[in-house]
């Protein structure tokens, strides 16, 4: 019964937020709002792409925090199957980072193929950077399907730790695919190997800050995510102790 | 502005996502809270 004070969840009741994280979502929303200024309005249009240049602000990042997403997904795994440290926190951290990388990934396809629409005049083409990232994509979506699968929750833990682990060995694949086959796609403008970058210097900043925005949103993201899992996995806990006592003085009555 | 409607349609996409992501989450965890305990719950 919800009669007790501790179990309110008022409109104002942060809760799975700290005053951390409400200090992390102002300044998220003031980087959006920054990003957006100067993505679409201050920063210059690039010599060869034109304005359409505008739209790597959101791309990139979006690319890049997938990437992440899928590494932290892959270490809290590997962390939960350590013996050491067989925590189910680290599953929900792994569970939620996977969850946002995949929402990340989705946005950096969409935003992609809007400006491959613009550039190579078509939203989509089987080019090796497109395909294995497509491939990606739904190993991830396959990822989040086999948590939600039945059983206890370490089984959960176990078997899509093991699946993570597997699953983040696309990464390289996917990063490389534009230097090892002949794409479409460009090679990477900024922090590529043996890059000259030459990039207007407010339009480096931009980017440098959509990186700086999209990270501080993961984090803001992934720490309510695995808030939630946790509190899902708190009532799970709950509704399976009451059902074994309702189980426990059925039988209790059945033997009298 | 040259394809405006493209540009500005990624920027909608994008943070259009995020947030509807991030009030899906707030929603969620509003809905479990309720049969949760606050002193169960380790953050707060």
């Amino acid at each position: 019964m919800n009669t007790s004070s501790s179990l309110d969840a008022s409109p104002r009741d942060r809760v799975t937020g700290t005053q951390f994280t409400r200090g992390l979502g102002i300044l998220v929303l003031a980087g959006m709002v920054l990003l957006i200024v100067l993505g679409l309005f201050v920063s210059p249009a690039d010599v060869n792409q034109g304005e359409s240049v505008r739209i790597m602000y959101a791309h990139v990042p979006g690319a890049w925090l997938a990437y992440l997403a899928f590494i932290v997904t892959a270490i809290s795994s590997a962390a939960y199957l350590w013996n050491r440290t067989r925590s189910l926190t680290w599953d929900r951290i792994a569970g939620a980072s996977a969850e946002v990388g995949v929402l990340f990934m989705g946005i950096s396809l969409i935003t992609g193929s809007l400006w491959g629409r613009i550039t190579w005049g078509t939203y989509w083409t089987w080019d090796a950077r497109l395909t294995t990232t497509a491939f990606l994509f739904v190993t991830y979506i396959g990822y989040l399907a086999v948590r939600g699968l039945g059983g206890t929750h370490q089984q959960r833990a176990r078997r899509s730790a093991v699946l993570a682990l597997l699953a983040v060995l696309e990464i390289p694949l996917v990063h490389f695919s534009v230097e090892l086959w002949n794409t479409l796609h460009q090679e990477a403008s900024v922090a590529g190997r043996g890059t000259d970058v030459e990039m207007d210097g407010l339009m480096l900043f931009t980017l440098f800050l959509g990186v700086v925005v999209f990270t501080l949103m993961y984090a803001w993201l992934v720490l309510h995510r695995q808030r939630s899992l946790a509190l899902d996995d708190m009532l799970d806990d709950s509704g399976l102790d009451t059902a074994l006592t309702a189980r426990r003085a059925e039988a209790e009555g059945m033997s009298r | 502005m040259d394809n405006a409607g493209f540009i500005i349609a990624s920027y909608i996409i994008t943070f259009g996502a995020v947030g509807a992501y991030a009030i899906g989450v707030i929603r969620r965890s509003r809905k479990s809270s309720r049969d949760v305990p606050r002193d169960q719950r380790p953050w707060s």
